[in-house]
């Protein structure tokens, strides 16, 4: 049977890239974003190019209680759920403005939370399903320039872990991706290391493999494992003085 | 980021800011900024997608509307030739011309106006579009076709991106019954012949010759005639896949080459084909449209078979009447001078009269040539024997005319100019090009 992919924050560069991946290898596709005008022309070149089945859905983060009727509204059940919205945010204008506090922890954690929620019940009750959330490195240690947006990020981390613990037993599969740099449409304004930095196209087949060899975390590229570890270890008295 | 950027000649290098977008609101940001110019794949050979703030569009990589009764299609203009061929192949269709390379965006085609092998049937890229969507100076979409704003839809094709930035195409795909073509190949023993098989063989679909630039006396323009139709389902075998699209390069040349190395590696190719196994004066076979169209895109990144120094395309028309003895008199000016290009390609244009497009009816040679002393001077010396003939530069493969040269050459270049200042009077949209060639900026 064909099985299904929801991707929710379809417009972002990687859930592109894995809305290409899956539509190459025959999945039907639901892609659901807060901005539908832009899903539209991603919707016609996907059915042009791999004559994919693919149907958009509007979906807002933000607007919790809209969650369940969204999800319990689909034509079908996904077998594959993926996590893909998320806000970077401007941490020094957050400080000081808290809607747009609330606009990073939402859209990286509570709205996450409350929309896996569903799905979670939902998969569980049919012992099937993979859910992936597109986590960050940003939350493994807290830094000064994304503190905000970090937090946001290690409370989606810890949440999927636990859901992870609490689903296995279902059948029920979770992958929690730390991307590291990722290559965007953005990439001539901010330079980052070519070795450290994936291309959308990479992080869409690490996660197909995740899915299918049923991994649990994963870093796209390998070396954000050493890169991690080497800063959980600096000591705090040392790390506090660093300005990362 | 300020980093060096050149185009597929390597010259001449700026420094520029490149900004990548996804979406026309992007570009908008942009124009309130600065002016700009839109840059495709960096396919042609000079400065024309070059500017110190330069607007990349192959982020703008959509289909958009596809119709298989009618074979219409439109994408966004960053998708490139290549991607078309991909997906159209297969289900029976393909570019209704197409340039030497398939690494070029949609919207590169329709600035530069292309031609391939088939102009004198099928005519320019232009002839095949429908309908544009652009964005002017001002921020502004304007659907523009041959019936709507017909100003500013002829000065968008073969304009060079100076009328605004393309941001969507509409064209129509050619309708074919197999991925193979029946190939034909015919030795011309000198200038002459050739010329008279180009008469010879109008009908043919594609046609377009290898000519030996260097060689005198009585094989002076020696060159191979290479014909080709679309192969029918009756010509193949049964090993051939009857719809298949052509693969990806494998080859890569992954730095600059000594200049030296390119010549000999031209001449050996040309003497491969003359002298090599077909030592028959004529020979077909059928093949896939892959090697007919793109024989150099096997090989990523030849161009830095050139070397450091780069190089220019020297690509000019003449005009039928005056054309015969044009091509002659300048062969022999660059056979005598012995510089530069072994190879070069020649070619018949059929009938094309539009705004600023670069084909009318006659004769075009196309010669890669690396850049050494002296060449410049050279060359605005030839500038002078084209124009004195009547004949004119493409746009897309020059780096280096001058102002005098383009404004005596394009007889439509004030009406041209007197367009794009209409749509765009803030002059946001402005190329090196532009400014060397005092159109624009
Ligand atoms: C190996 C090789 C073979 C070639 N053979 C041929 C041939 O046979 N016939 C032929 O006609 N040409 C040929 N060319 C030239 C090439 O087809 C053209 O230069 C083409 O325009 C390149 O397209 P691009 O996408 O790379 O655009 P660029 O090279 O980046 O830009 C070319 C021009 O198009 C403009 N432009 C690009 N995109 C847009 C847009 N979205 N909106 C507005 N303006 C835009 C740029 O401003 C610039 O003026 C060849 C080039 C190579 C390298």
């Amino acid at each position: 049977m064909q099985r299904a992919v929801l991707l929710l924050g379809a417009n972002a560069d990687m859930a592109e890239s894995m809305a290409r991946h899956f539509a190459q290898r025959g999945y039907q596709l639901l892609l659901a974003s807060r901005n539908t005008e832009k899903l539209a022309s991603l919707e016609s070149d996907l059915k042009i190019r791999y004559d994919a089945d693919v149907q958009v859905f509007r979906f807002d983060a933000n607007d919790y209680p809209s969650h369940h009727a969204f999800y319990h509204s689909l034509p079908v059940k996904p077998d594959v759920v993926v996590v893909a919205f998320g806000v970077l945010g401007d941490t020094e204008m957050a400080m000081g403005d808290w809607n747009s506090s609330q606009e990073i922890i939402s859209a990286n954690f509570t709205g996450a939370v409350s929309i896996v929620n569903v799905v979670a019940l939902d998969f569980q009750q049919r012992q099937a399903g993979t859910i992936v959330g597109i986590s960050s490195v940003a939350g493994e240690r807290g830094r000064q320039s994304n503190f905000i947006y970090g937090s946001a990020k290690a409370g989606f981390t810890a949440y999927l872990s636990g859901l992870r613990n609490r689903l296995t037993r279902h059948k029920v599969h979770v992958v929690t991706v730390k991307p590291g740099f990722v290559r965007t449409k953005m990439i001539a304004d901010v330079p980052t290391p070519v070795l450290l930095t994936a291309t959308p196209d990479q992080v869409a087949k690490r996660i197909d493999r995740a899915i299918q060899k049923r991994k649990n975390v994963i870093y796209v590229l390998p070396v954000w494992r050493y890169i991690m570890l080497v800063i959980k270890l600096i000591p705090e008295f040392i790390f506090k003085k660093l300005s990362l | 980021m300020v980093r060096a950027i050149s185009n597929w000649g390597n010259y001449p290098v700026i420094q520029a800011n490149e900004f990548s977008i996804s979406s026309q609101e992007d570009i908008r940001q942009r124009l309130l900024d600065s002016s700009l110019i839109v840059r495709g794949n960096g396919r042609c050979y000079g400065d024309a997608s070059l500017a110190p703030s330069i607007v990349s569009s192959v982020g703008l990589n959509r289909f958009l509307a596809w119709n298989p009764m009618d074979g219409i299609l439109t994408c966004q203009s960053g998708v490139l030739l290549s991607e078309i061929l991909e997906v159209f192949v297969p289900k029976g269709w393909f570019l209704p011309v197409t340039p030497g390379t398939k690494y070029i965006t949609v919207g590169g085609a329709v600035a530069s106006d292309v031609h391939g092998k088939n102009h004198h049937v099928d005519g320019s890229f232009s002839q095949h579009v429908i309908e544009l969507e652009l964005m002017t100076g001002q921020g502004e979409l304007i659907t523009c076709s041959r019936d709507t704003h017909p100003d500013i839809f002829w000065a968008t094709c073969g304009g060079m991106g100076l009328t605004g930035a393309i941001l969507a195409v509409t064209f129509r795909l050619k309708k074919i019954a197999t991925s193979f073509i029946r190939y034909h190949h015919i030795k011309a023993r000198n200038l002459y012949e050739i010329l008279d098989l180009f008469d010879q063989y109008s009908s043919a679909t594609y046609s377009v010759a290898w000519i030996d630039c260097l060689i005198k006396g009585e094989n002076f323009g020696r060159s191979i005639l290479m014909l080709g139709e679309t192969a029918s389902p009756e010509d193949l075998t049964e090993n051939n896949e009857r719809l298949r699209a052509g693969k990806e390069p494998f080859l890569n040349v992954p730095f600059n080459f000594p200049a030296f190395a390119l010549n000999k590696l031209s001449i050996r190719a040309f003497n491969a084909l003359y002298y090599g196994k077909n030592l028959t004066k004529e020979s077909r076979k059928i093949v896939h449209y892959e090697p007919f169209f793109y024989p150099l895109d096997s090989i990523l990144n030849w161009n830095r078979i050139y070397g450091s120094r780069g190089f220019v395309q020297y690509q000019f028309v003449l005009p039928e009447d005056s054309g015969r003895k044009g091509i002659e008199d300048i062969l022999q000016r660059i056979s005598k001078r012995g510089l530069g290009s072994f190879l070069a390609v020649l070619k018949q244009f059929g009938y094309q009269n539009d705004l600023i497009s670069f084909p009318m009816k006659g004769y075009t040679l196309a010669l890669d040539i690396p850049i050494v002393y002296g060449l410049f001077e050279f060359l605005n010396q030839l500038d002078e024997v084209v124009a004195g003939y009547g004949g004119r530069i493409y746009l897309s493969k020059d780096a280096r005319m001058s102002s005098e040269i383009f404004w005596k050459t394009y007889k439509n270049a004030p009406k041209f100019q007197e367009v794009i200042l209409r749509y765009d009077p803030e002059l946001k949209f402005c190329s090196e090009l532009s400014k060397r060639l005092k159109i624009k900026g």
